[in-house]
C-alpha cells in the first residue's frame, strides 16, 4: 500500500490584531490524516468557510507553512520543522488547480507560455519534447495546442481557461493534483465536464486528486473518500459513500440537511416536525 | 400581476449592441416566490435590472413596458418610466454581495433610516428597526455595530431586513445566498419564505443553484440566450419538463444518493453578436431538426400555465426516460471515452 | 437579433497626448540638431555686441554678457533635457528595481531597502542640495548634479512601485508561475512587471519635469553650474544682470516662456500616456 498523502498533527495558529489585544485562531487544529491506496484516488476535502480545508491545501503546497507538524506525499517530506524539499522534485509530486480561472493566467502573458514554461523547467523536458508534453495535456483535456498557441486569456470562458489549468498540472505527471474549489466559479451546466475529466485523468494520468470544496454532491459523485472539516478539524473521514450515506459526526448531518436537495422540501420537513 | 410585454434591453458597446434580453412577454401572479434560472449570459441579470428599473447606460430598453399592477400616491400605474420612485416603497432588491452595498464606515442602523421615507420620524422608526430585526433572527443591537462586525449571514439577514421593512410588494432577490454557507443559506431562505407568507408579496429569485429553485420558489423561469424557453410551476419543470433545456440543466448536476453518471451540457450557448436564425438552443440540443435551425419556436402554453418555446415538446419524456435510464457512474468510470463525452468543442 | 452597429474606433492616441508628443518632440528635436549650426559658443561671453536688441542675425538680441540669447537658449534647452533624461532613466530603473524586488521578495531584504526608501523620502531635496551647492558654489560638474538628484529622487516612485508590487504577488497568476517553475527574477520580469510598466513610464515623463525643474531652481540661485547653458542659469543670469531694468527683457521672458511650454508638453505627454492606458484597461 502506497502513502498517497499523510499529515501529523498538523498545526496552524494564526495571530490576529495587534498588541495588546491580540486573538489567536487555529486555522488547523492536530491535523492527522492518511491517505493509502495502491490505485490513485480521489479525496475530497469538505467544508464551510473557516473549516482550515483551504488552509491545509495551501500548507499541502508550501504557500503557507505550518505552525507544527509534518506533512508527506507520496513518501516525499512536503512540509514541516526543518524540512527543505528540493523544488523541482517537489513540482513533479504535487501540482494546484485553482479556484479562479480568470486570475490563473496574467493577462499579458498567453496561456500556453505557463505550460511551455512547465514542460521545460519542471518536467525537464528539450524544445521539441516539451511541445509534444503541451499537446498531450491538452489533447488529455479536450483542447487542441493550434487553438490555444499564442491566445491571451481574455480569448477563453472559464471552463476552457480551467481545462488549461488542468493540462499544465499534468505536463510532469505528479502523484496529487490539489484542486482548490475547482468549479465553484465555472457555469453549473458546464461543471460535470471538469469533474468527470478528473475522474478520467485518475486513470490516465494515474495521479491522485484532492477535490476541496463545500459541493458535498460532486464530492459524493468522484470521491473515494471524503474528510469534513469544521473549525479547522476533521470531523469526519471514511469512504464517501459510507460517510454521506450514514453520517455519524453531528456537523455532518447538518450540512447534509442543509444542502437545497431536489426529493424532499424543507418546509414539507418543517411542517411534519411542527405536527409532531 | 406583474405584466412584462416584448422587453427588448439592449447593451451598447465599443464592439456594437448587443440584445441580452430580446423579445420577453411574461405575466407574473402576486403573492409567489418566482426562480429564474439559466446559465451565464442568459440575461436573467440584466431581465432582474429591468424589472428593478435599474436602466442606465450602457443598458437601455430598447421596446416593451413593465406594468407592475400598482398604483403610486398620486393614483398613476407604476410601469417603467416612474418605479425608480418607488425603491423600497413598491419594491426592493437584495443584492449578492452585501458587502459592497452597505457602506463600510457608517454605523447600519444609520444607513437604515437614510431614506426620504424617515425624514422627521428618525427615532419612532428605528425603535421599528429593532423589533423587525428581532423578528428576522437577529439581536436588536446588530443595527448599532459597523458592517464588517457582522458575520456574513447576519449581514445579508439585514439586507433582507433593509428591503422588506417598508413591506414593498416586490422583491427581487439576484442569487442573494451564493455567498453565503449552506447551513446559514438554509436560515435565511426559509426566512424570506416566511416573510413572503406573511406579507403576501412577490419574490423574484435569481439563483444558478436549481436546488435552490426547487426548495423555495412556486414558479420558475428558465431562460437562454436572452429569450425564455420555459416558464412553468416548479414542480412540473422538474417532474415534467417540456423544453430539452430545461431537461438538461436540471439533470446536469450530481444529488446525493443518486448513482447516475452526469454530463456537462455539450457545446456553449451562441454569441449574441452574430444575428440569430431559429431556436437558439438548437446547435446543443438532441432533438435538434432543421427545422429547429430555420424557424424560431414559440412561447406557447402547453396547458395550466406550462409555457414553453420548442417544436418537439412531446419528444421531451421520450429524452427524460432516456436519460433516467442512463448507466450508473461506477459502470463508465474505467471508460473515458464515455465519462469526456461532451469535451470536444465544450466551453 | 442583434444590431450591426459601426463601433467607435478606439483612438490610441488622445488630444493630449498629441499635442504632448509634438511640444515635446519639436523642442527636443530642435533642440538636438540646431547646436550644429551654432556659429560660435554660446557660453563664450564677448562674441558680439552687449545687449543688441532683436535682428534677424540675433532672433532673441543679445545679453549684457555679449552672448547671443537665442543660440544660448537653444543650447540650454538641450543641456536640461540630457540631464532630465539621464536622472530619470537612472531613478526609474533604481525604482523600479528596487521597488519591484523589495515589494515581491520581502522578509529582511525588503525591510532594508524600506528603510533606505523612508530615509530618502523624509530628506528634503531642495535644503540638501542648497547646502551641497553652497560648499562648491557654481563649480559642480554636471555628473555630480545629476548623481544628486538621482540619489535624493529615487525613493517616491520606489515607494509606489514597491505597493504596487505587493498586491500582485498575492495574485494567482503568481502561484501559477511558481508551479510552472519559474524563479524570483523570472517571476518579476514577465509576471509582475508588465502590471506596473504604465505607472513607469507616466513616472519616468513626470522624472524628467522634476530633474529639469530642480536643476533650474538651483541654477537661479546660483548653486548649479551657471557657465554651462541650462534652463536655470540663463534665467539665474538674466535675473543677475536685472534684464528687464537694463532693457533686454526678452533674456529673462524668453527662458521662462519655454520652461512653461516644455513642462507643459512633458506634463500633457504624461497625463495623455495616463489616459491612453486607462482606456486600453477600459477604466476610462
Amino acid at each position: 500500500m502506497k502513502t498517497i498523502l499523510k499529515t501529523q498533527g498538523l498545526n496552524k495558529v494564526y495571530q490576529l490584531g495587534s498588541f495588546p489585544r491580540t486573538i489567536k485562531v487555529n486555522a488547523l487544529n492536530d491535523i492527522n490524516l492518511t491517505i493509502e491506496s495502491d490505485q490513485p484516488v480521489i479525496v475530497s476535502l469538505v467544508g464551510e468557510s473557516g473549516s482550515g480545508k483551504t488552509t491545509l491545501a495551501k500548507v499541502i503546497l508550501r504557500l503557507v507553512r505550518p505552525s507544527t507538524g509534518a506533512v508527506t506525499v507520496a513518501g516525499h517530506t512536503v512540509a514541516g520543522e526543518g524540512t527543505r524539499p528540493d523544488r523541482n522534485e517537489f513540482l513533479r509530486t504535487v501540482q494546484p488547480i485553482f479556484q479562479n480561472p480568470f486570475e490563473a493566467f496574467s493577462q499579458y502573458r498567453t496561456i500556453d507560455a505557463y505550460l511551455l514554461e512547465t514542460a521545460e523547467r519542471v518536467a525537464r523536458l528539450r524544445k521539441a519534447d516539451a511541445v509534444a508534453a503541451v499537446e498531450e495535456a491538452l489533447a488529455a483535456v479536450g483542447l487542441q495546442y493550434k487553438d490555444v498557441r499564442g491566445k491571451y486569456p481574455n480569448q477563453f470562458s472559464g471552463g476552457e481557461l480551467q481545462r488549461a489549468s488542468v493540462a499544465r498540472a499534468l505536463i510532469p505527471h505528479p502523484q496529487l493534483i490539489v484542486a482548490d474549489e475547482p468549479v465553484s466559479m465555472i457555469d453549473a451546466s458546464r461543471r460535470m465536464i471538469i469533474i468527470n475529466l478528473f475522474m478520467a485523468l485518475k486513470q490516465e494520468y494515474q495521479t491522485s486528486f484532492l477535490y476541496i470544496t463545500h459541493d458535498l454532491a460532486t464530492a459524493y459523485y468522484i470521491s473515494d473518500y471524503i474528510a469534513v472539516m469544521n473549525k479547522g478539524r476533521i470531523v469526519e473521514f471514511g469512504d464517501a459513500k459510507q460517510v454521506l450515506a450514514r453520517p455519524q459526526h453531528e456537523y455532518t448531518q447538518l450540512l447534509l440537511d442543509s444542502i437545497p436537495r431536489l426529493d424532499h422540501r424543507w418546509t414539507d420537513q418543517r411542517d411534519a416536525n411542527r405536527r409532531e | 400581476m406583474i405584466r412584462l410585454d416584448n422587453i427588448v434591453a439592449t447593451y451598447t458597446t465599443q464592439r456594437g449592441q448587443v440584445n441580452a434580453v430580446d423579445g420577453v412577454t411574461l405575466e407574473i401572479p402576486d403573492s409567489i416566490v418566482m426562480g429564474i434560472a439559466g446559465e451565464s449570459g442568459c440575461g436573467k441579470s440584466t431581465l432582474m435590472k429591468v424589472l428593478y428599473g435599474d436602466i442606465g447606460f450602457p443598458l437601455g430598453l430598447s421596446s416593451g413596458t413593465v406594468d407592475y399592477g400598482l398604483v403610486n400616491d398620486r393614483g398613476e400605474p407604476i410601469t417603467t418610466e416612474n418605479i425608480r420612485r418607488e425603491w423600497f416603497r413598491h419594491i426592493s432588491y437584495i443584492p449578492q454581495s452585501s458587502m459592497s452595498s452597505l457602506n463600510p464606515v457608517v454605523r447600519i442602523r444609520d444607513q437604515f433610516v437614510d431614506f426620504p421615507a424617515t425624514a422627521g420620524r428618525k427615532k419612532e422608526v428605528l425603535a421599528q428597526v429593532r423589533s423587525f430585526v428581532q423578528k428576522l433572527g437577529l439581536p436588536p443591537e446588530s443595527i448599532d455595530a459597523y458592517p464588517h462586525q457582522l458575520s456574513g449571514g447576519m449581514r445579508q439577514r439585514i439586507m433582507v431586513a433593509m428591503a422588506t421593512f417598508f413591506q414593498p410588494e416586490i422583491i427581487l432577490a439576484d442569487e442573494p445566498t451564493t455567498a453565503l454557507d449552506v447551513v446559514v443559506q438554509k436560515s435565511i431562505l426559509l426566512l424570506l419564505l416566511d416573510l413572503q407568507k406573511e406579507m403576501g408579496n412577490t419574490i423574484m429569485l435569481v439563483s444558478h443553484d436549481m436546488g435552490v429553485h426547487y426548495q423555495v420558489t412556486k414558479k420558475m423561469l428558465i431562460m437562454y440566450a436572452a429569450k425564455v424557453v420555459e416558464y412553468a410551476d416548479t414542480d412540473d419543470v422538474f417532474k415534467r419538463p417540456l423544453h430539452p433545456y430545461t431537461l438538461m440543466l436540471t439533470n446536469s448536476l450530481p444529488t446525493i444518493g443518486d448513482d447516475r453518471a452526469r454530463h456537462g451540457l455539450p457545446g456553449s450557448p451562441p454569441s449574441l453578436w452574430e444575428p440569430q436564425t431559429g431556436c437558439r438552443f438548437a446547435a446543443r440540443c438532441p432533438l435538434a431538426t432543421d427545422r429547429c435551425r430555420q424557424e424560431e419556436p414559440p412561447l406557447l402554453e402547453y396547458g395550466r400555465g406550462h409555457f414553453a418555446a420548442c417544436h418537439y415538446t412531446d419528444r421531451v419524456a421520450g429524452l427524460k426516460a432516456t436519460m433516467q435510464a442512463g448507466p450508473k457512474l461506477s459502470e463508465i468510470a474505467s471508460d473515458p471515452s464515455q465519462l469526456l463525452a461532451n469535451l470536444e468543442g465544450a466551453a | 437579433m442583434s444590431k450591426q452597429v459601426k463601433p467607435r474606433k478606439v483612438r490610441k492616441l488622445n488630444a493630449r497626448l498629441t499635442i504632448g508628443l509634438t511640444i515635446v518632440t519639436i523642442l527636443a528635436v530642435s533642440s538636438l540638431i540646431l547646436p550644429f549650426f551654432a556659429p560660435a559658443n554660446p557660453a563664450a561671453q564677448g562674441t558680439y555686441l552687449k545687449n543688441l536688441p532683436p535682428s534677424l542675425m540675433h532672433p532673441l538680441g543679445t545679453n549684457a554678457l555679449g552672448q547671443d540669447i537665442f543660440w544660448y537658449l537653444v543650447f540650454a534647452v538641450r543641456n536640461s533635457l540630457i540631464l532630465g533624461v539621464t536622472v530619470s532613466i537612472g531613478i526609474t530603473a533604481i525604482s523600479t528595481f528596487l521597488g519591484l524586488s523589495a515589494g515581491f521578495i520581502g522578509g529582511s531584504y525588503e525591510r532594508v531597502v524600506v528603510i533606505f526608501m523612508d530615509t530618502f523620502i523624509t530628506i528634503p531635496v531642495l535644503p540638501i542640495l542648497i547646502v551641497l551647492g553652497a560648499v562648491v558654489r557654481g563649480n559642480t560638474s554636471f555628473m555630480v548634479v545629476a548623481a544628486i538628484l538621482i540619489i535624493f529622487g529615487w525613493a517616491w516612485n520606489a515607494r509606489t512601485i514597491r505597493s504596487m508590487a505587493l498586491t500582485l504577488r498575492e495574485r494567482e497568476f503568481i502561484n501559477m508561475a511558481r508551479f510552472s517553475g519559474a524563479g524570483v527574477m523570472p517571476i518579476i520580469a514577465r509576471e509582475i512587471f508588465p502590471y506596473v510598466y504604465a505607472f513607469m513610464v507616466v513616472g519616468f515623463i513626470n522624472t524628467i519635469l522634476f530633474a529639469i525643474n530642480t536643476e533650474a531652481a538651483l541654477a537661479v540661485i546660483g548653486l548649479s553650474n551657471v557657465v554651462i547653458p541650462t534652463l536655470g542659469s540663463i534665467i539665474f543670469w538674466a535675473l543677475n544682470y536685472n534684464a528687464i531694468m537694463i532693457g533686454q527683457p526678452l533674456w529673462i521672458i524668453a527662458p521662462i516662456v519655454t520652461t512653461v511650454v516644455l513642462f507643459l508638453g512633458l506634463f500633457l505627454t504624461s497625463t495623455g500616456y495616463n489616459e491612453m492606458f486607462a482606456e486600453r484597461r477600459g477604466v476610462a
